[in-house]
C-alpha cells in the first residue's frame, strides 16, 4: 500500500503550451471568415425582408449601400417619423445619392464601374414611394445593377 | 559580464495575446454575407424618343398593390399566396406566335404547358408583368410580391431544364445548374453558359415596375 500512497503529490499542472496554438487557429478562422464592420448606422436598424429568391452579392469592394429606415428613437423629435436614407455615415436626402454613387465610382477602375451594384437595405415598414426616388436618382445617373437586400426566410414575416 | 544561459523565452502569455487580438476581431467584424434580389434598372429613355410599341392587353400582367397593402392582379382581389400560381399560368399560357428573336422565327411555344387560352399571353417572351404600387405601399410587401414573380419564373425555368435540356447537363434543375456553373472551371463554363441563357430565353424576366400612384 505505500508504495501507492507514496505516488499521490497533488495533480500535476495541465500542459497549456497548445493552448495558443489553438487560440491562433481560431483568430485564423474568424480573420477568413468575417469581414470589417463598415458604417455606424444613423438610422433605426432596418429589419430586412425576408425572401427565398436570393442571390449572393459577389465582389465586396463594389457594392455601394445605401440604408433606408426610420430615424432613431431618441432623434424622431429632431428629424420626424418620415422614412430617412443613409449614406455613408451620415443621413442624407435623395439628392444626394447621385453624389455619393459618383464618389464611390471614383474608387474603381473605369471598366469596374459597369458592374458597381447598389444595394439597398431598407426596413420593411418603409414606403415604396421612397425606394422610387431612389431607383429614379439611380437611373438617371446610369447606376443600373440594384439589388434589394433581404435575409433568407420566410415569407410572413414581411407582412404585418 | 559573464553571458546568461540561452534559456528559453516564457511563452506563457502567447496565450493572451492570442486571445487579446481573437476578441478584437470577433467585436469589430461581421459574418453576414450580403444577399438580395438583384434587379437591372431599364435605361433613361433619350428626350426624342418615339413612344414604345404598343403591348396587347393580354400580354400584359397586371399586379396592383395598393397603400393598405392589398393585391389586385388583373383586376381580381387575390392573397399573396395565389399570385405565383396565377403568375405561372399567364407566362406559360402559349396563345399564340412569339416574338422573332436573333435565332429563330416567330413560333409558337412548343415547351409551354398553359390552357393556350386566347384572351392570356401569346408567348414567355412576349408576356410583361407590371408592377404597379403606391407610395405608400410597405416595402415588405413589395418584396413579397416580387420575391413570388421571380420564384414563378425559377419555378417554369427549373422545368424547362429538367425536360428539354438535352445531352451532358440532362436532368438537372436551373437552379442546379446556375449553381454548377458558379463553382465551375472555365473550360466547363462555356457549355453551361449556353444551356443557361437558353433556358433563361425560353423564360425572360420582363418585370416592369411602374411609377407609383400618389
Amino acid at each position: 500500500m505505500s508504495k501507492f500512497a507514496k505516488k499521490k503529490k497533488g495533480l500535476p499542472a495541465v500542459n497549456t503550451a497548445a493552448l495558443p496554438d489553438i487560440v491562433f487557429m481560431l483568430l485564423f478562422f474568424f480573420m477568413v471568415t468575417t469581414t470589417m464592420r463598415e458604417t455606424d448606422l444613423k438610422i433605426q436598424a432596418p429589419k430586412l425582408p425576408n425572401a427565398t429568391e436570393v442571390k449572393k452579392l459577389e465582389h465586396k469592394s463594389l457594392v455601394s449601400t445605401i440604408y433606408v429606415g426610420k430615424a432613431k428613437e431618441e432623434d424622431r423629435a429632431k428629424l420626424g417619423t418620415g422614412d430617412k436614407i443613409q449614406l455613408n455615415d451620415k443621413i442624407s436626402t435623395v439628392n444626394d445619392i447621385a453624389n455619393f454613387i459618383y464618389s464611390e465610382q471614383e474608387k474603381h477602375n473605369p471598366e469596374e464601374i459597369p458592374y458597381m451594384t447598389t444595394s439597398i437595405k431598407s426596413d420593411i415598414e418603409c414606403g415604396v414611394g421612397t425606394i422610387h426616388d431612389i431607383r429614379i436618382e439611380l437611373r438617371d445617373i446610369n447606376a443600373l445593377k440594384i439589388s434589394y437586400s433581404t435575409r433568407k426566410g420566410d415569407l410572413k414575416a414581411n407582412i404585418k | 559580464m559573464a553571458r546568461r544561459e540561452n534559456s528559453e523565452i516564457n511563452a506563457g502569455s502567447m496565450a493572451d495575446i492570442a486571445f487579446l487580438l481573437l476578441i478584437f476581431f470577433l467585436v469589430t467584424t461581421t459574418m453576414d454575407v450580403d444577399s438580395g434580389i438583384s434587379r437591372k434598372l431599364s435605361e433613361k429613355p433619350p428626350e426624342n424618343m418615339p413612344p414604345p410599341p404598343v403591348i396587347k392587353e393580354k400580354n400584359i400582367f397586371e399586379v396592383n398593390i395598393n397603400r393598405n397593402d392589398e393585391l389586385l392582379v388583373e383586376d381580381e382581389v387575390m392573397k399573396i399566396e395565389d399570385i405565383k400560381q396565377a403568375t405561372i399560368d399567364f407566362l406559360d399560357n402559349g396563345g399564340g406566335m412569339g416574338k422573332v428573336t436573333e435565332t429563330a422565327p416567330a413560333s409558337r411555344c412548343d415547351y409551354c404547358n398553359g390552357e393556350k387560352s386566347e384572351s392570356s399571353s401569346d408567348h414567355p417572351n412576349k408576356a410583361v408583368i407590371s408592377v404597379q404600387s403606391d407610395r405608400g405601399t410597405s416595402y415588405g410587401m413589395y418584396i413579397t410580391v416580387q420575391n413570388e414573380l421571380l420564384s414563378a419564373y425559377t419555378e417554369l425555368r427549373n422545368r424547362y431544364a429538367k425536360t428539354q435540356i438535352k445531352g451532358k447537363y440532362a436532368g438537372m434543375s436551373y437552379v442546379e445548374l446556375v449553381a454548377l456553373a458558379a463553382n465551375s472551371k472555365d473550360e466547363e463554363n462555356e457549355r453551361l453558359k449556353q444551356v443557361i441563357t437558353e433556358i433563361k430565353e425560353a423564360y425572360p424576366q420582363i418585370i416592369s415596375d411602374a411609377e407609383p400612384t400618389k
